[in-house]
């Protein structure tokens, strides 16, 4: 099929899909067709992308048709839009697949039917975002994307804090609107807003209006990614949305962040200044910092997957940072590299982070509850979703063979190159940056087996857990799918790095040969990973260690577990979440400022008569309240400073109304 | 480095075995002969304290150190009943003890050996018909060896360790 | 394919000696506390005692329990056949280099911990979460202690290394590579959870990290899980000794410079074990919230054996 064809088909079938999920004769059939026409579009992009990788071709169309007044639009579809399309299908097939079985619930109530249409909508505006090449396509497909996921995430009555957490996400999204039309209008010269254009004359751009336009738009697409400090909006509302666009938020659209710094920093705009690559480096190990830990402290589980993902997006910027910088000292082929590892670790991401939004759901659905300390004992009462997730939690941790170890030890070998080849300017930051991404990884690896730990295995905590049952078949088949891709990308990752470096090279930074056996060799790195041969030796070995401590007649007997002998066996007994984490928490007392809170309740008789106590420890999030406390009380002081006009007497209403008009005529005349 | 002056100043004061007993090491029943095969020259002993006055336990202390070293004869003690070969019980069974007792038994994998150590875990000692004793070690779990004592010496004890292993004999004393 | 038969020899060779190492220390510590102690073949007997024996499993754990013990052993096998034992040219290193092993190191560690928390015990929760925390913060210790090696030796690639530093014996007395050494000795220290981070001998729960994780294990899987521990230990000892001090090891396939080798590697690991003891002895266990400013002590150092190689290039 040709491309026209194949847009028209994905474009086409999400549209169906939505208007299907409002007219359908029942809610069932609402939430079939419309899953499967977000499935089978997400098939064909999954198709198109890969094949516009590998062919290297650009195609570019362009129509006056529509928003003619701001340009028209233009579709682009290059390397690395098609890379990210199949970022986005990679996400959203198993999204979709797992809507069928955990969107049941939802055929008998009218918000069925909008949330079914509104992630067909969703969908559409995420692949439309790589496909842009001008200013009204994009900004118009962003937007769409992120009205539709803001409603997605306020879409649950029931859910106290979906309110509170659509109005972050809204007012953050619509600030980075704000702050791109600005870049973008302060990029374009002559009112021309294609990005053609742009790429032509950005390189002669005053050095103010450059750091305007890379500030403005790093703050925009970071926001959007999850970058520190701007990434407040992300916790509160990934954990909102129902799971599958939890999914879909976290693997596919913090990724369009991503997309946006790559085509303007790399793509648009010329080699930068060296400050920006060291900015951006430092922003990725400070957000990678910032997620995982808080990731370790927080109990409610789909949060700690969101900080996760905070920490996953810091250190794709820690190798995009490193790309830039390479690329403004002139080393192509390092630039090429960090370009390449940022990218790999979006797609590694991508795929692990879906399987695992997808089992927290299965999980939280199952058991109704959705803090970590509720849980436990689900690897009896869950056995297939629980084998699932431990692929997703063995990748999150980055452990050999999967694939989240690829992206890891790559980013390793980065850094080193980077030390090798460089100016001694580095010679500070560069082992720092290592130390800091070797600590995020073996946190990381705690928080991966905390996660499994207290949220799978030993006896349950609650009823809802004990009460657990298997997800349904469609669920599980959707986990099924990132499970597998985690694993074969983990064993072959060369098969996605050569395609990967025909993005690079698209973007005017040529890899070099690339060796396509199943090691894993970059040039300039004088190390090998052979993860099939690994993987290999690991069985092996398992398979021995097996069939010495079990291939024998060893005697095997059943009794309670060793509790020192305790004659009551109760969960209560177990290690909990919080507890998990009090280690780690008294290590960096300083970032978390923890504050604990105690309240006794005596007898009316006397104070030595305690009758209950209560102890309340929690992490204040002390970030935050410094930096947006101001910001919120300023704009609520703003607001009600303006609320003064609202008198309610309508003769004042009715002379501010010609003010107001003379006052934007005068405003236009000013401007032309 | 005053330590390792130390050190070198004390050298090896292990001492050897007396041989005779100070008082009646009694073998209660036929060991095991698989546990005899099996645990030869390395045995993991755990040390169950059912309720004793702690005496015992000061004796037992001692073996560990440099006087007794019960290491020279490969005992060494451990954590966990599911590491170990040879419970070491100590009191008479006090009546909360009992079920802790027995859930330690049940939890050491076989084979296994088990040492009743002191008067008190034979015949409940001065505790005898005390309302907190719900009788001696042989009613809780299966004794093996008897080492009789109020409290009996550390050498004692390791004699009746290596009488439960079937390892002590004339040619093998005072390694 | 010498090459290869050799490298299986020395893996080989490696866990065979891990028990006669543990042994090895343990005698040194028994004498130094003034008794005789067990002979140095006193584990290879306690090996194949818990191997003969049945197993207890609790009625609360999964298949992770059984899943867990395998997993150590497979990774501690694969960490042990990327370390040059007794030659410059490692297969192994078309296999992975340093940060493959630790991290085939760390999905040991990830097991150990799943595995104890597994049973749903205190304890073994407990083991866990303190196992966890330890090693995620040896990581970056770690890592740029291999940033100093490959600055140095152009490679993170463990027979390169080793190679290099043979080629240029000044290089090794730098001060770059000393920090390096101090550094990776305390987070070798911290790994395998010995004196002053963790007492591999306590039978106090409440002091134990790593003992607490395999509390609840019994027969053939103790065994196992000793024998990892063993061969995490041993493999790092040779580690240190080869990429830090690889004088005597062969850089040619022949028989005579192997056996050489093997003389050499023994005689190192003699030396090592013999310090590893006389530290124990003499530190006493830290405190466990005091762990984490003996790991940024050794940061730091191994910060400046990075910042040193930098400027010594």
């Amino acid at each position: 099929m040709t491309i026209p064809d194949t847009l028209l088909l994905i474009f086409g079938a999400l549209a169906a899909g939505a208007i299907a999920a409002l007219v359908a004769p029942s809610g069932a059939w609402a939430r079939r067709v419309s899953l499967a026409s977000a499935f089978l579009a997400c098939a064909a992009a999954l198709a198109l992308g890969i094949q516009a990788v590998q062919s290297g071709a650009v195609w570019i169309w362009h129509s006056d048709a529509v928003l003619s007044p701001l340009g028209g639009i233009t579709l682009r579809l290059d390397p690395l839009g098609a890379f990210f399309l199949v970022i986005v299908a990679v996400a959203g097939l198993p999204a979709s697949l797992y809507g069928v079985g955990y969107l049941r619930h939802l055929d008998a109530r009218p918000r069925g039917r909008a949330v079914h249409a509104l992630m067909n909508a969703f969908l559409a505006g995420m692949y439309a975002v790589p496909l842009a090449d001008n200013v009204a396509m994009f900004l118009f497909a962003w937007e769409v994307m992120a009205l539709a996921s803001y409603l997605l995430v306020v879409s649950d009555p029931e859910d106290e804090t979906a309110a509170a957490a659509g109005v972050w996400y809204a007012v953050m999204t619509h600030g980075g609107f704000l702050a791109l039309l600005a870049a973008f209008l302060l990029l374009a010269p002559d009112q021309r807003l294609e990005f053609d254009a742009m790429r032509a004359t950005a390189g002669g751009l005053s050095p103010a209006a450059t750091m305007a336009v890379v500030l403005l738009s790093v703050a925009a697409f970071g926001s959007k990614a999850g970058l520190v400090p701007l990434h407040v909006w992300l916790p509160r509302a990934h954990p909102a949305a129902p799971s599958h666009v939890s999914a879909l938020m976290s693997a596919a659209m913090v990724k369009l962040g991503v997309y946006g710094v790559v085509r303007l920093l790399f793509d648009i705009m010329p080699p930068l200044p060296l400050g920006w690559g060291a900015l951006l480096l430092g922003l990725g190990v400070l957000t990678a910092l910032t997620g995982v830990l808080y990731s370790v402290a927080e109990t409610h589980l789909k949060r700690i997957l969101a900080y996760s993902t905070i920490e996953n997006v810091g250190f794709i910027f820690v190798a995009l940072g490193f790309a830039l910088l390479m690329r403004g000292y002139g080393h192509g082929a390092l630039a090429a590299m960090g370009l390449m590892v940022a990218l790999l670790h979006t797609l590694n991401h991508a795929v692990f982070k879906t399987l695992l939004f997808l089992a927290a759901g299965a999980v939280v659905h199952a058991t109704h509850a959705s803090s970590l300390e509720a849980l436990g004992g689900l690897i009896k009462r869950m056995p297939h979703t629980a084998v699932l997730c431990l692929v997703g939690i063995l990748a999150l941790a980055a452990v050999p063979p999967f694939n989240g170890f690829t992206s890891e030890w790559l980013t390793f070998q980065l850094l080193i190159a980077g030390a090798r080849y460089t100016a001694p300017s580095l010679a500070i930051m560069l082992p720092l940056a290592l130390a800091a991404v070797a600590l995020v990884a073996g946190l990381a690896a705690l928080s991966a087996v905390r996660l499994f730990g207290i949220g799978f295995l030993a006896l349950p905590r609650t009823e809802g857990a004990r009460e657990a049952r298997e997800a349904p078949l469609s669920m599980r088949a959707a986990m099924a799918l990132p499970a597998a891709a985690c694993v074969a990308l983990g064993l072959m990752p060369t098969v996605a790095l050569t395609r990967l470096a025909a993005v690079t090279s698209d973007l005017g930074l040529p890899m070099g040969q690339l060796d396509t056996g199943t090691s894993l060799v970059l040039p300039l790195v004088g190390s090998r990973l052979a993860p099939l041969a690994i993987a290999a030796l690991l069985g092996g070995a398992g398979l021995g260690a097996a069939f010495i401590s079990r291939g024998r007649r060893t005697r095997v007997r059943i009794d309670s577990a060793w509790n020192c002998g305790r004659i009551i066996q109760s969960p209560r007994t177990e290690y909990t979440a919080a507890a998990f984490a009090e280690p780690l928490k008294r290590v960096f007392t300083g970032f978390y400022r923890p504050m604990h809170e105690v309240t006794v309740d005596v007898h009316p008789a006397s104070p030595y008569f305690v009758r209950a106590m209560t102890l309340r420890a929690d992490v204040v999030p002390w970030m935050e309240q410094a930096l947006y406390g101001p910001v919120v009380r300023g704009a609520r002081l703003a607001t009600d400073l303006v609320s003064r006009i609202h008198t309610g007497s309508i003769h004042w209403y009715l002379t501010l109304l010609p003010i107001a008009l003379f006052a934007l005529l005068l405003l236009a005349r000013w401007i032309r | 480095m005053r330590l390792f002056s130390k050190i070198a100043r004390t050298g090896i004061v292990t001492e050897a075995l007396p041989d005779q007993p100070e008082n009646p090491i009694t073998l209660a029943r036929q060991i095991d002969e698989r546990a005899r095969a099996l645990l030869g020259r390395a045995v993991a002993i755990r040390e169950v304290d059912a309720g004793s006055c702690n005496g015992c336990e000061v004796e037992i202390a001692g073996l560990p150190g440099p006087v007794y070293d019960m290491e020279r004869f490969g005992l060494h003690f451990v954590a966990s009943p599911r590491h170990a070969d040879l419970l070491l019980v100590t009191g008479p069974v006090t009546r909360n003890m009992a079920v802790p007792l027995r859930k330690t038994y049940e939890a050491t994998p076989d084979p296994k050996l088990v040492v009743a150590v002191g008067d008190c875990a034979r015949t409940c000692g001065v505790f005898a018909g005390s309302y907190a004793v719900a009788g001696p070690v042989d009613t809780i779990v299966p004794v093996d060896v008897y080492v009789d004592g109020c409290p009996p010496s550390p050498a004692d004890i390791l004699r009746g360790i290596l009488t439960a292993l079937g390892r002590l004999d004339p040619s093998r004393e005072g390694r | 394919m010498a090459a290869l038969l050799l490298a299986a020899a020395e893996l080989v060779l490696l866990m065979a000696l891990a028990p006669g190492v543990v042994g090895y220390t343990r005698w040194v510590k028994a004498r130094l506390q003034g008794r005789r102690g067990a002979g140095v073949l006193q584990p290879y007997r306690e090996l194949r005692k818990t191997f003969g024996k049945s197993m207890v499993i609790a009625d609360s754990a999964s298949w992770i329990f059984h899943l867990a013990p395998w997993v150590v052993t497979a990774s501690t096998v694969a960490a042990a056949a990327l370390v040059p034992v007794v030659s410059v040219h490692q297969p192994a290193d078309q296999l992975g280099d340093l940060f493959a092993l630790m991290a085939l190191l760390i999905l040991g560690t990830v097991f150990l911990a799943l595995g104890g928390l597994d049973p749903g015990t205190a304890f073994g929760g407990m083991g866990s979460s303190r196992e966890m925390t330890v090693a995620a913060l040896t990581e970056p210790t770690l890592a740029i202690a291999v940033l100093a090696l490959a600055l140095t030796s152009g490679s993170t690639s463990l027979g390169a290394i080793a190679g290099t530093v043979l080629a240029n014996p000044a290089n090794a007395i730098g001060p770059g590579h000393a920090l390096a050494f101090a550094a990776f000795l305390i987070a070798m220290l911290a790994e395998t959870g010995r004196l002053p981070i963790d007492n591999p001998a306590t039978h106090l729960e409440l002091t134990m990290i790593h003992e607490a994780m395999i509390l609840e294990y019994s027969g053939p899987y103790l065994a196992l899980l000793e024998w990892a521990a063993a061969t995490k230990l041993t493999l790092l000892l040779v580690l240190a000794a080869n990429m830090f001090a690889p004088w005597g090891i062969a850089t040619a396939i022949e028989p005579g410079a192997v056996a050489r080798s093997v003389g050499v590697i023994l005689a190192k690991l003699l030396v090592l074990a013999t310090l590893l003891a006389v530290l124990e002895t003499r530190v006493a266990k830290l405190r466990l919230f005091r762990v984490p400013e003996l790991l940024a002590v050794s940061f730091t150092l191994a910060l400046l054996a990075a910042t040193s190689s930098f400027f010594s290039r």
